[in-house]
């Protein structure tokens, strides 16, 4: 099987009004490129599930989202990010917002076919009280309350890894997956971009094959995307671009979003936004963060 | 014999206030989310709870605290496990963490708030973080909190806007739950440091920092603070501690944080 395509025609399984998982975590590897494709698109009324970044901060800027279900949205060195913050404070989207663990419960569930996995998490706070759709019931087994915590079943999930063959066998090779497993296992259908097209011979040795976080029958497309993480961060390959991020930041204050968009992404293909952001080079020599 | 540093800032001294918080915790996460708190935990794992565990803020754990400045990218950092976020949670449900935070709003349950400020759930007036792990942390192990800033907007008169984490509350216990489940240990802020112990887990007055009054505690909060008997000064930083911190922080990065950079004896 060979599940090798376009951005384009892998962003073509997207419909109006489904739910979409974003892998990666804040700042960091987000499959930027698959996202800047929705942005070209003419999709609306999308469901967004993400350890949010720029990638909700810009299809919400661009009108394509109708609900976001998150724990935060951050640029990390820059806390807020702006758009999202835009949206929310304009009250133009709906909101899901639930604890970091809560939405890994959430995508777990979904992946397992469970309808909701039982947790502590939330109760006391404002996240039960806000969120009329989580239930609170009892245990067979104790006196207490628990959240059950309802599987986030996801239409597409969308990841950008390091190394894919044509038969779907993703590998991450910086230090942390983060929730990306659970993404591409809670969707129907998952898009993984990549930096590099490889033989399946690649992953032979087990120290390539040990990286490898998911079956290939969790993957449904493979789009070949080099630097598609950019402006965010693929470890050990690239950091996040900061001088980027605060230009991105910079136009909520001057030119909006339009501006950005026109600037970086509207009738420019993906080797265009690399020339327009510096080249390949620049992107492949930005450092990683130092914590 | 261990002897008290001449002359240190405020920041030094809220740095060594706050890793006292992890004394005799044992073999728990410390996590210090911020410059002096990542600080007041590093320097409790190097001084008063060897035992401690800590991450590099990223995907593993570490056997000795990496420097918070002046460092090139992994440079002289002690590895000891992988610990992606994923496995994060697996440690915060088991309950052997111990987070020292600061939110932008505490109020008198010990409640805190980092999602937003005003309006509605569907139309806040100011979007902030989001809850991110509040609510998952404060039910499932001890929290401390920084305040580098003392106020009436912190320590807000209400209820917080949104409550993010679980707090000294009955109005909102969950079935099954008393006061015993929810661990809130410390706050250290700019002019004290206080605990949740006083009467029905009130918020209780521990020691001044130096120059500092009663007064300006209670004039710069928003609900009552329990003042006791015993109220004493904020212990200043040893030199030993001192060297300590400086070798965690050879840029200095400590003294960027508060506003003025303060001398921690304001006499």
């Amino acid at each position: 099987m060979n599940k090798i395509m376009s951005a384009e025609q892998a962003i073509a399984q997207i419909s109006n009004g489904m739910t979409v998982g974003i892998g990666g975590w804040g700042p960091r590897r987000k499959p930027m490129a698959l996202i800047r494709e929705i942005l070209r698109s003419d999709l609306t009324d999308l469901t967004i599930v993400a350890y949010g970044g720029a990638d909700v901060g810009m299809l919400c800027a661009a009108g394509k989202v109708k609900k976001v279900i998150f724990a935060f949205v951050s640029l990390d060195f820059i806390p807020l990010e702006p758009y999202f913050r835009q949206v929310r404070q304009n009250g133009s989207i709906q909101v899901m917002e639930v604890d970091e663990g809560m939405l890994l419960l959430g995508l777990r569930a979904a992946a397992w076919k469970i309808p909701f996995i039982p947790t502590s998490v939330g109760l006391g706070t404002d996240v039960i009280k806000n969120n009329s759709d989580l239930a609170i019931i009892a245990s067979p087994y104790d006196e207490k309350d628990w959240v059950a915590m309802p599987a986030l079943k996801l239409d597409v999930s969308l990841v950008h890894v390091d190394k894919a063959d044509s038969r779907g066998v993703c590998q991450i090779k910086g230090p942390d997956l983060y929730m990306d497993d659970w993404f591409a296992r809670a969707a129907e259908v998952t898009i993984a971009s990549c930096e590099d097209i490889v033989d399946s011979d690649y992953f032979s040795p087990s120290d390539e094959a040990r990286h490898v976080h998911w079956e290939r029958s969790e993957t449904t497309a493979v789009v070949h995307l080099p630097c598609g993480a950019h402006p965010t961060s693929c470890p050990p390959l690239y950091g996040f671009d900061v001088a980027h991020f605060k230009l991105y930041n910079a136009t909520t204050k001057e030119g909006g979003f339009d501006h950005y968009r026109d600037t970086y992404i509207a009738e420019k293909d993906e080797q265009e936004y690399q020339e327009a952001v510096g080249g390949v080079d620049k992107i492949k020599s930005i450092p990683l963060p130092i914590y | 014999m261990t002897t008290t540093a001449a002359e240190y800032k405020l920041c030094e001294l809220m740095i060594c206030a706050a890793a006292e918080t992890f004394r005799g915790n044992g073999e728990v996460l410390a996590t210090g989310i911020g410059v002096i708190p990542r600080l007041a935990a590093s320097l409790a794992m190097k001084s008063c709870n060897t035992d401690l565990m800590m991450t590099d803020s990223e995907a593993w754990m570490l056997s000795e605290p990496n420097a918070v400045s002046g460092r090139h990218f992994g440079e002289g950092q002690k590895q000891e496990s992988w610990m992606g976020f994923s496995r994060i949670f697996d440690n915060v449900w088991g309950g052997k963490r111990h987070a020292l935070v600061g939110p932008s709003q505490i109020d008198r349950f010990g409640q805190t708030n980092i999602s937003a400020l005003g309006g509605t759930y569907e139309q806040p007036k100011v979007q902030m973080l989001g809850v991110r792990g509040f609510p998952g942390n404060s039910i499932s192990h001890a929290n401390s909190f920084y305040v580098p800033a003392h106020s009436k907007r912190v320590f807000v008169e209400g209820e917080c806007d949104v409550v993010c984490s679980i707090g000294y509350n009955a109005g909102r216990l969950p079935r099954g739950y008393g006061f015993d489940d929810i661990d809130i240990r410390r706050v250290i802020t700019d002019l004290c440091v206080m605990d949740w112990q006083g009467p029905n887990h009130q918020l209780r007055l521990l020691t001044l920092h130096p120059g500092i009054t009663v007064q300006q505690v209670i004039d710069n909060t928003g609900f009552a603070v329990h003042v006791g008997d015993e109220v004493t000064t904020t212990a200043g930083p040893t030199i030993e501690q001192i060297a300590i911190i400086a070798s965690l922080d050879p840029v200095g990065i400590r003294h960027k944080q508060l506003a003025d950079n303060p001398m921690g004896d304001r006499r």
